[in-house]
């Protein structure tokens, strides 16, 4: 996985609530095994009935066209467990999310993936939100894991992650290897449960 | 200190405290689908790193697959390459495979429990977010990601974080006509679509306890519409003569240490929880969605409710919601005219819900210009429908029967309505352009759905049973 030390860029706000998996990356844009990832990312709120771009989407607006932070809400990434909603944003140079707070789901295939999940204080919260309307895609903003702070034009605010996340995200680290550090106790479990419930050890068909 | 059932099933799979601080919760029993497997297949060979437990993973083909009778992989072009991948990649690493002719194929969420694979007190993943359907069984689900996916084929563990304890009673006895269906939205609906985030839920009470097993699926599948990180019933004895028998299910001596094990999996008196609700469903009515969102639910003799009566902070999505399902505040939602009825998905598809749909349709024919469909959970569903005639029933009366699959809940293989359409659905989701662009999805029980698809109009199956629709 791709460290995460620190990312600068347009900080673009989607000031909704529980914005969904299908509204990130609607299930019909996967219709290719390997779909363009980068394309189907708001697909839907980005294109008008008869096709043409709308450029009423934040994301079609001149200055958030290259974002590097999105703003939003509460409960976002509700819905369906794809991981195409977080690779759609990867591919569009999304590192960093500040959301309200996020579905559970979608925060663990951020945290798969080096995509920064920041859930503020309510004071901060609104704060940043005023600044990033107020600075409209004018000038980037830096988000620093490290110092778990975010810069910009008159913007100094401190954000808390979790250490157990933000260790994974600095370093990079290849998560099935961290596991695989247990590989022991993994087998050793197994060897229990086989004697105490060997029917969870097993699964296999009676008839055949 | 007395525990609470989660808390016991949790402790019994912790394997260990990884140096993240994260907990490493093994995987009894692990079920992919051929939507997001292929890329976990992947994953892994490019790191060169194989699958430790391919006898505990079983691949299943449900979201691609047409319904279309005498389907194969050419049915829905856009499928192929994910069953193909799909085939390749269990075979390459020896998961067994239900592929898209095997006799019991269908949803993960329904084959798993239907062959016995799922137990009481066993840990269950599905790369999936309906993943707790299983919950019904008295079993501990996951949903995750195609990462997770991975993770947990190279390694058969989840690396968690130790989620808070929510208690959701439900007392009181269902109405005729009002089903787990029809609990599940009213909970959704006092809960909001995060109320149960960061949770994993007990669902308990009389009400439950009289719900048959397909019923506290169906119940413990909505789970994830509140936000739920999973859902489950206590297992008692409805449970374990529902798993006796089943193919993967513990035989002989086996299955009596299994019994007496089981038995004592339930919360203990005095266990605390995070969070408690109660509700009394003693007087609830049929259910139905009238937004965009599975919590913006009326009861069926309702009325569309006025944005400007809401509090602030819910007005801006009920107004998009309104536009989008073009409607007006005060519309009561019965008699609305509809275009298109879905009965099938992993929430309302075995059996049980297929029967109460035909004994509303038995006799009586789908109104002009509707399209109704019918789609059976599994392979297995469909044959023992077909075996109780309940396939005459909806074909007589003008339903579409379908080859089983997810079909029109996601609309991942092609089942789709048209730009416009006004959809009754059994499914889970009622977001905006999920059963295909434009189309304004209703959530509601099969009996509502039939109702609705003889009526031509969304319909009180209450009015329709007693002649006075």
């Amino acid at each position: 996985m791709q460290p995460f030390i620190r990312h600068t860029g347009i900080a673009v706000p989607l000031l909704k609530d529980d914005i969904n998996t299908d509204q990130i990356a609607p299930v019909q844009a996967m219709r290719a095994l390997k779909p363009d990832y980068r394309k189907l990312l708001f697909m839907r709120a980005r294109r008008r009935d008869d096709g043409s771009e709308d450029p009423d989407f934040v994301l079609n607006r001149p200055q958030f066209r290259e974002p590097g932070i999105l703003v939003t809400g509460h409960n976002f990434g509700a819905g369906s467990s794809r991981e195409a909603a977080v690779w759609g944003m990867l591919a569009n140079n999304i590192r960093v999310i500040v959301a309200r707070s996020f579905a559970d789901i979608y925060r663990e295939n951020c945290l798969q993936n080096g995509l920064l999940p920041i859930v503020l204080e309510p004071k901060q919260a609104d704060e940043f939100q005023a600044r990033v309307l107020a600075v409209d895609g004018a000038a980037p903003f830096t988000v620093d894991l490290e110092a778990q702070r975010i810069n910009g034009p008159d913007t100094d605010i401190t954000f808390d992650l979790p250490a157990a996340d933000r260790m994974r995200l600095i370093e990079g680290l290849d998560d099935i290897g961290l596991t695989l550090k247990h590989h022991d106790d993994i087998a050793g479990w197994e060897r229990r449960m086989a004697a105490d419930q060997p029917w969870l050890q097993a699964a296999t068909d009676s008839r055949r | 200190m007395p525990r609470t059932l989660f808390g016991k099933i949790w402790d019994a799979h912790l394997v260990a405290r990884r140096a993240d601080g994260r907990e490493l919760i093994y995987i009894d029993r692990h079920v992919l689908h051929e939507l997001h497997a292929p890329h976990a297949f992947e994953q892994l060979e490019k790191q060169n790193r194989p699958v430790r437990r391919p006898d505990l993973t079983f691949s299943m083909q449900d979201h691609t697959v047409a319904t279309k009778p005498g389907r194969d992989d050419t049915t829905n072009p856009s499928g192929a390459a994910f069953l193909k991948a799909m085939r390749d990649g269990s075979r390459r690493n020896g998961i067994t495979l239900f592929d898209i002719d095997d006799p019991e194929q269908g949803i993960s969420h329904v084959v798993a429990p239907e062959l016995g694979m799922v137990l009481p007190g066993a840990t269950h993943a599905v790369p999936d977010s309906h993943a707790s359907t299983v919950g019904g069984l008295g079993a501990l689900a996951f949903g995750c990601g195609t990462t997770e996916l991975a993770h947990i084929l190279a390694t058969q563990v989840m690396a968690l974080q130790r989620p808070k304890r929510m208690r959701v009673t439900l007392d009181g006895r269902l109405a005729p006509h009002v089903t787990a269906k029809d609990v599940a939205l009213r909970i959704i609906a006092e809960l909001g679509v995060a109320g149960a985030r960061g949770h994993v839920v007990e669902y308990t009470g009389a009400a439950v306890r009289a719900m048959p097993i397909e019923s506290r699926m169906t119940l413990c599948n909505l789970n994830i519409e509140m936000g739920g990180r999973s859902g489950f019933v206590a297992p008692d004895d409805d449970a374990f003569t529902w798993i006796a028998g089943r193919p993967y299910a513990p035989k002989g001596p086996l299955w009596d240490r299994a019994l007496a094990h089981w038995r004592t999996l339930a919360s203990d008196d005095g266990a605390t929880f995070d969070r408690e609700h109660m509700l009394d469903c003693s007087t609830l009515e049929p259910q139905i969605t009238w937004g965009t969102d599975p919590s913006q639910v009326l009861d069926i003799s309702g009325r569309v409710p006025d944005p400007a009566a809401l509090d602030h902070g819910r007005r801006p999505a009920a107004e998009s919601a309104l536009a989008y399902m073009g409607l007006a505040p005060g519309t009561p939602l019965v008699g609305l005219p509809v275009d298109r009825v879905f009965i099938g998905s992993c929430t309302n598809s075995r059996l049980p819900d297929l029967k109460a749909a035909a004994d509303v349709v038995r006799g009586r024919h789908v109104a002009a210009g509707v399209i109704a469909m019918v789609v059976p959970g599994s392979s297995t569903v469909k044959r023992e429908a077909e075996a109780a005639g309940l396939d005459r029933v909806f074909r007589d009366a003008g339903f579409f029967w379908g080859e089983s699959g997810c079909s029109m809940c996601a609309g991942g293989n092609g089942d789709r309505g048209a730009p416009g359409e006004r959809c009754v659905s059994t499914t889970n989701r009622n977001f905006e352009h999920r059963q295909g662009p434009k189309v304004r999805t209703h959530l509601v029980s099969p009996e509502t759905a039939a109702a609705t698809a003889i009526a031509g109009r969304i319909a009180d199956v209450r009015r329709l049973r007693s002649g006075q629709a």
